[in-house]
């Protein structure tokens, strides 16, 4: 099997601890919480930390605090599992629940975090390569090269935001807590999830290397409804190479008072729909609104060919995507449905 | 311990009919359910694969494969890998100057490059060192200049690049083989026919995803002796390629296969890593290990050849088939491997399911700068397969007829000839569609389910076992010996590789059925060339037939000397005797009789030590003409299947419900064995149709798209359909066949493709002419169709390429002899 590179192992007692370790070691160091992200970059030569500084063990990062009506905060270091079957987020943020439940395998959401899963590296099939594959096409600008192979004359980097939580953080409007340490100062700063992101395949994260995120502030629910649609060649494993978080609050006869689509999957950061929100705010949830929005959301989505599925046919899903995420909101009757159960995946289900 | 009743655990699908019919009376352990004789350490974790063995001093060892896809190799300089601490030697192509190749004809295969690399992934450099860390550190000390050459990735690209060649042998340019056959008069043929049509398709290539990844240790003795144990299912064959190429004598080298975690034909040529290790062991005098990468598994390959398709077919209004002209162009990467086999194969088993009047193939396979293609279940058929049978679905519908009848009324019949020479024996496909058609209830929803909704029939034939042998010899194609003592023990030794289809309980069974024991009385030694006799490998579908057969006569030889002690004591003749339930015992008087330990006792003080052997050859084939080697086999299995899909016109998503396949293969040795096989067909045959693809970036110097589990997409347990298996007795006993038993390993895979497409298009009324059938794909043609174009999507260009004039045979039917006719050579080599 691929081989692991030899890094030393930092084990802190409390976050404060974790933050003077990375602040110690600089760039050298990398915070690692399940590792199902990291160790397999590493065992690729993607990412090469000298230093890791291990957060699993911390259990202030795995608390579920604060009530719905305020607003829930989850510890980063929540296992997926442990989130997705959690009964106040169940109760309170399904959605939450539901985009943690279709990530990835049981196995490996019973080690990665919803942390982790936010800072989840950009994808990209140039990328996510060995070592010796990438020689072979001389690397690629996210790592070790020059140019971006999915598309040679630009000049920035396409990998695929690829967390299954983003999209749903940014348009439920949660805010994420980073930690740093600045000489004896402990630092912190709660930014809107949809801060936390670039549109740069490389630059993916406004967020400094030396930086913890230690808790997600979910937003008080007063009424606003959302939920999450994934596309995916299977059932199980696979990233998301289209996702879509729709976020809407109705008045009392049903108007749509406000709405945030986000599309993951299909760029290099949670995409913002706003066609769509604009053809919905102010109208009822009728099908013909629906067909707007979603019509309106084609144009948003910017599949290129790095990912799983040819690109023309993932962003027409994304119109469709889009009306089968609104018309269950809608509760309107499906042609597809999100068949959200255990693994099932969000596949398209004919009928 | 398994129970010997005849019903046992039902495998999937609410009927597991067709299982052991009346014939299995008087058959105690044949047909019955038995737990495999490696089934308790599988499960409990105890297995020891290679990767699992462990020696005193072993050391590890890592390949340098080629960051370049086509290049001469200018410099290599291991000077400092040598000097990195643990390196313990660095192996070159220079040092292992003899190449090799399963086939004699395909000598084109270095263990390490010499000269130049054919792919990204070609075995540059090895190292062994003391553990994996120092070996995977020293590659990336060893500095390779390479002089690229300009790479060919596609078929088109080889057929238009005579220079640079990729290998300096083969027809010309880049084209490796080109096979040209003509049975009976085709022109005449497609005379008489009231219609003829022509198809283009496409298969794509795939690769066999086992989970375990091939794993290889060498010894070398200081006697000088080496040993191999590999996860192969080709010991013999790995056995005579190591001799050739380290040039110790064959009498010297000892190759163990050890349980093999999944082969499917990825693990039947020789390999790289196998004589990799075995020279650094004898470089080094210290035991060496490898296991290769997943990344490494998906350069092996050794795969499905991408097999383009043009299928001409001439047909009266009744669906009789007058002519076929079928042409394949097959990709067949880097290097020759069983390519010229696969070539035969993508057009020599199409005659074999209906009546043809005459056929006539063409076959092309090109080298390309990809992981080199070979054996994947069902070898070169799934591809033509697929051609033909969605061609049946479409003649049928020109025709007005039901596709199951239609296939119905032009069954090859039992014991006949084709047109192409090969020999059917028994035959249940009539059986098998009537089996599909009442169980999918096909006369009630073919052509009348909702859109979305459809329904697909397909069926197919498969080799029990290639009538000849990889190299030229007139030796069994598998032996088999016995082993008996005073304890009662039995022990049978074979060259059989079990990679997990069950080839070592196939032998306990029989042995066991014959002596009157229970299977768990007997040992089996399998798969060790210096223990065991020779078997050919575990491929073709030969094993249950060729082993079987040989293990019978074995038994039968042991039980003669038994029977004649046992009778001299009991005091009456020998042919009265039977052996069942552990004793042998007067069968007109059956209080007369002793153990069957007190048989053995009594035979071995009568004879001496007790041992027989047992071997098998196939029957010699009836064809005689150049290439009528391959396609010929003992008998044939037949399968027909029902595909039921659910297709969403809005996104092409096809999900396939549910698949009935009733499977032709005579008595089941074990029924549950063959079940799993089949299922196991299905799910394969799932994938190639669903969403397998190994694809290759060719603008970006031919990189593997996505070698890897992730990212390489194959059906997990979420995506595998409802499966309703048959499993289907022929009407008489097959006796070519061990108790009329036939293959059931890569048969049922063929009509799975086809079966989807055919339902697909039953759905949403638009044809996909190749598969993998994606979603884009469907979409694609269901927008065509609604703008009014035709509702297709697949190739619409064959590319042309000079042929050879064919071999040509008259059919038996015209009163051919089986020979070939003379005629000029072939076209001039470029």
């Amino acid at each position: 099997m691929l081989r692991l590179p030899k890094f030393r192992y930092l084990q802190p007692k409390s976050v404060e601890e974790a933050a003077r370790m990375i602040s110690d070691h600089g760039p050298d160091a990398m915070f690692v919480a399940g590792g199902t992200d990291l160790y397999p970059n590493m065992k690729r030569r993607q990412q090469t930390p000298k230093v890791v500084i291990g957060l699993a063990h911390l259990d202030k990062l795995r608390r579920v605090k604060g009530k719905p009506k305020e607003g829930m905060i989850l510890g980063a270091g929540l296992t997926l599992t442990e989130v997705a079957e959690d009964r106040r987020v169940l109760r309170a943020y399904p959605v939450v629940a539901q985009a943690a439940e279709l990530i990835s395998t049981p196995l490996l959401r019973n080690m990665g975090t919803i942390g982790g899963n936010l800072l989840l590296d950009t994808r990209c099939n140039y990328y996510d390569q060995n070592y010796e594959w990438r020689k072979a096409i001389h690397f690629c600008m996210k790592k070790d090269g020059e140019i971006c192979w999915v598309a040679p004359s630009s000049p920035r980097c396409w990998a695929v935001q690829s967390s299954d939580c983003a999209p749903v953080m940014v348009a439920i409007g949660a805010k994420v807590k980073l930690v740093s340490r600045d000489g004896a100062h402990v630092m912190e700063r709660l930014i809107p999830a949809a801060e936390l992101y670039n549109d740069d395949g490389i630059r993916h994260l406004n967020k400094r290397p030396e930086e913890l995120l230690t808790e997600i502030h979910l937003p008080p629910t007063d009424g606003w409804r959302a939920t999450y649609w994934k596309l995916r060649r299977r059932g199980s494993f696979d990233f998301p190479v289209l996702g879509v978080a729709a976020c809407l609050r109705l008045a009392g006869d049903g108007t749509v008072e406000h709405a945030k689509i986000i599309l993951g999957g299909v760029g290099s950061h949670p995409m913002e729909a706003s066609g769509s929100e604009q053809a919905l705010v102010g109208k009822k949830l009728t099908e013909e609104t629906i067909q707007q929005a979603a019509a309106a959301a084609y144009p948003t989505a910017k599949p290129l060919d790095n990912t799983d599925f040819a690109m023309s046919w993932r962003k027409d899903m994304a119109r469709y995507y889009v009306a089968g995420a609104l018309r269950e909101l809608a509760g309107l009757p499906s042609q597809a449905s999100s068949s959200g159960g255990n693994g099932a995946g969000l596949r398209i289900v004919p009928g | 311990m398994a129970g010997t009743s005849g019903d046992g655990p039902s495998g999937a699908g609410p009927n597991g009919g067709g299982r052991n019919g009346g014939k299995a009376i008087g058959l105690r352990v044949v047909g019955k359910p038995w737990k495999k004789v490696d089934a308790s350490a599988k499960v409990m974790g105890e297995t020891k694969f290679a990767d699992d063995i462990f020696l005193p001093r072993m050391l590890h060892c890592k390949i340098l494969r080629s960051s370049a896809p086509h290049a001469r190799i200018v410099k290599i300089d291991t000077s400092k890998a040598e000097a990195y601490r643990g390196v313990k030697a660095v192996l070159l192509g220079k040092d292992l100057p003899i190449p090799y190749g399963i086939l004699p004809v395909s000598q084109d295969e270095h263990p390490l490059a010499i000269e130049k690399v054919r792919m990204v992934g070609d075995p540059v450099a090895a190292v062994a060192a003391v553990d994996e860390d120092a070996a995977t550190e020293a590659l990336d000390l060893i500095e390779v200049e390479y002089e690229p050459l300009k790479t060919i990735s596609s078929i088109e690209e080889a057929l238009e690049t005579s220079e640079p060649r990729i290998h300096d042998y083969g027809e010309y340019g880049n084209v490796h083989r080109r096979t040209a056959y003509e049975f009976g008069d085709v022109k005449a043929g497609f005379a008489e026919a009231d219609f003829v049509r022509e198809d283009i398709t496409f298969y794509e290539g795939s690769t066999h995803l086992p989970l375990e990844q091939h794993a290889s240790v060498g010894q070398f003795s200081p006697d000088g002796k080496l040993t191999l144990w590999s996860s192969t299912q080709d010991p013999h064959y790995l056995h005579r390629s190591l001799a050739k190429v380290l040039g110790l004598p064959a009498t010297h080298i000892r190759v163990i296969a050890t349980p093999c975690g999944g082969g499917f034909g990825g693990k039947c040529d020789p390999f790289q890593h196998e004589i990799i290790v075995s020279k650094l062991a004898m470089v080094t005098g210290r035991p060496v290990k490898i296991c290769l990468t997943r990344e490494e598994v998906f350069y092996c390959h050794r795969g499905r050849h991408p097999v383009l398709m043009a299928t001409k077919t001439g047909f009266k209004r009744d669906g009789s088939i007058t002519a076929m002209h079928h042409r394949t162009f097959l990709d067949g990467g880097s290097y020759g491997g069983h390519g010229a086999a696969s070539t035969f194969y993508t057009g020599v088993l199409q005659p074999t399911t209906y009546t043809m009047g005459t056929y006539k193939f063409d076959a092309v396979r090109v080298f390309t700068n990809k992981a080199p293609c070979g054996p994947k279940r069902g070898h070169g058929t799934p591809q033509p397969r697929f051609a033909q049978e969605v061609q049946m679905d479409k003649i049928a519908e020109q025709l007005g007829l039901d596709p199951a009848e239609l296939r119905k009324r032009h069954l090859v019949p039992p014991h006949s000839l084709t047109c192409n020479w090969l020999k059917i024996g028994t035959t249940s496909l009539g059986k098998c569609i009537d089996k599909v058609v009442e169980g999918a209830r096909w006369k009630e929803r073919f052509r009348k389910l909702p859109h979305g909704k459809g329904i697909g029939l397909a069926c197919s034939a498969y080799m029990t076992g290639a009538g000849t042998a990889i190299y030229w010899n007139n030796m069994p194609h598998s032996g088999v010996q016995l082993k008996l003592d005073r304890s009662g023990g039995v022990c049978v030794f074979c060259g059989s590789s079990d990679i997990g289809q069950g080839s070592d309980s196939i032998l306990a069974y029989i042995v066991a059925e014959v002596l009157g024991i229970e299977p768990f009385d007997i040992r089996v030694v399998t798969a060790d060339t210096d223990l065991t006799p020779v078997d050919l490998g575990s491929y073709s579908s030969r094993v249950t037939l060729m082993t079987g057969n040989a293990a019978i006569q074995a038994a039968e030889r042991a039980r003669d000397l038994l029977a004649q002690a046992a009778a001299e004591k009991l005091e009456v003749p020998a042919n009265r005797l039977v052996f069942a339930d552990r004793r042998v015992v007067d069968m007109e008087n059956p209080e007369k009789g002793m153990s069957f330990v007190d048989a053995v006792w009594l035979a071995e003080a009568k004879f001496g030590t007790l041992g027989t052997t047992g071997s098998y050859t196939p029957p010699k084939a009836p064809g005689k003409f150049k290439g009528s080697g391959v396609g010929p086999s003992p008998t044939y299995s037949y399968c027909a299947a029902v595909a039921e899909v659910d297709v969403n016109p809005e996104t092409g998503w096809v999900k396939v419900e549910r698949i009935w396949m009733a499977h032709g293969g005579g008595q089941a040795i074990n029924p549950v064995l063959v079940m799993g096989q089949v299922e196991g067909s299905i799910y394969m045959g799932l994938g190639e149709a669903m969403m397998e693809e190994m694809t290759y970036r060719g603008n970006r110097n031919v990189v593997h798209k996505f070698p890897s589990f992730l990212e390489y997409k194959s059906p997990t347990t979420l995506e595998m359909c409802d499966v309703v298996t048959y499993l289907i007795e022929d009407d008489e006993r097959e006796t070519n066949a061990p108790f009329g038993g036939k293959e059931a390993g890569q048969g049922p895979l063929l009509p799975v493709p086809p079966a989807i497409a055919n339902a697909v298009y039953d759905a949403v009324g638009v044809r996909i002419d190749e598969v993998p059938i994606s979603p884009d794909k469907v979409l694609k043609a269901i927008r065509a169709k609604a703008k009014g174009q035709e509702g297709r999507y697949g190739p619409t260009h064959f590319p042309s390429c000079p042929m050879p004039e064919p071999i040509r045979v008259a059919t038996p039917w015209e009163g051919g002899t089986g020979e070939g006719v003379k005629r000029e050579p072939a076209l001039a080599k470029a």
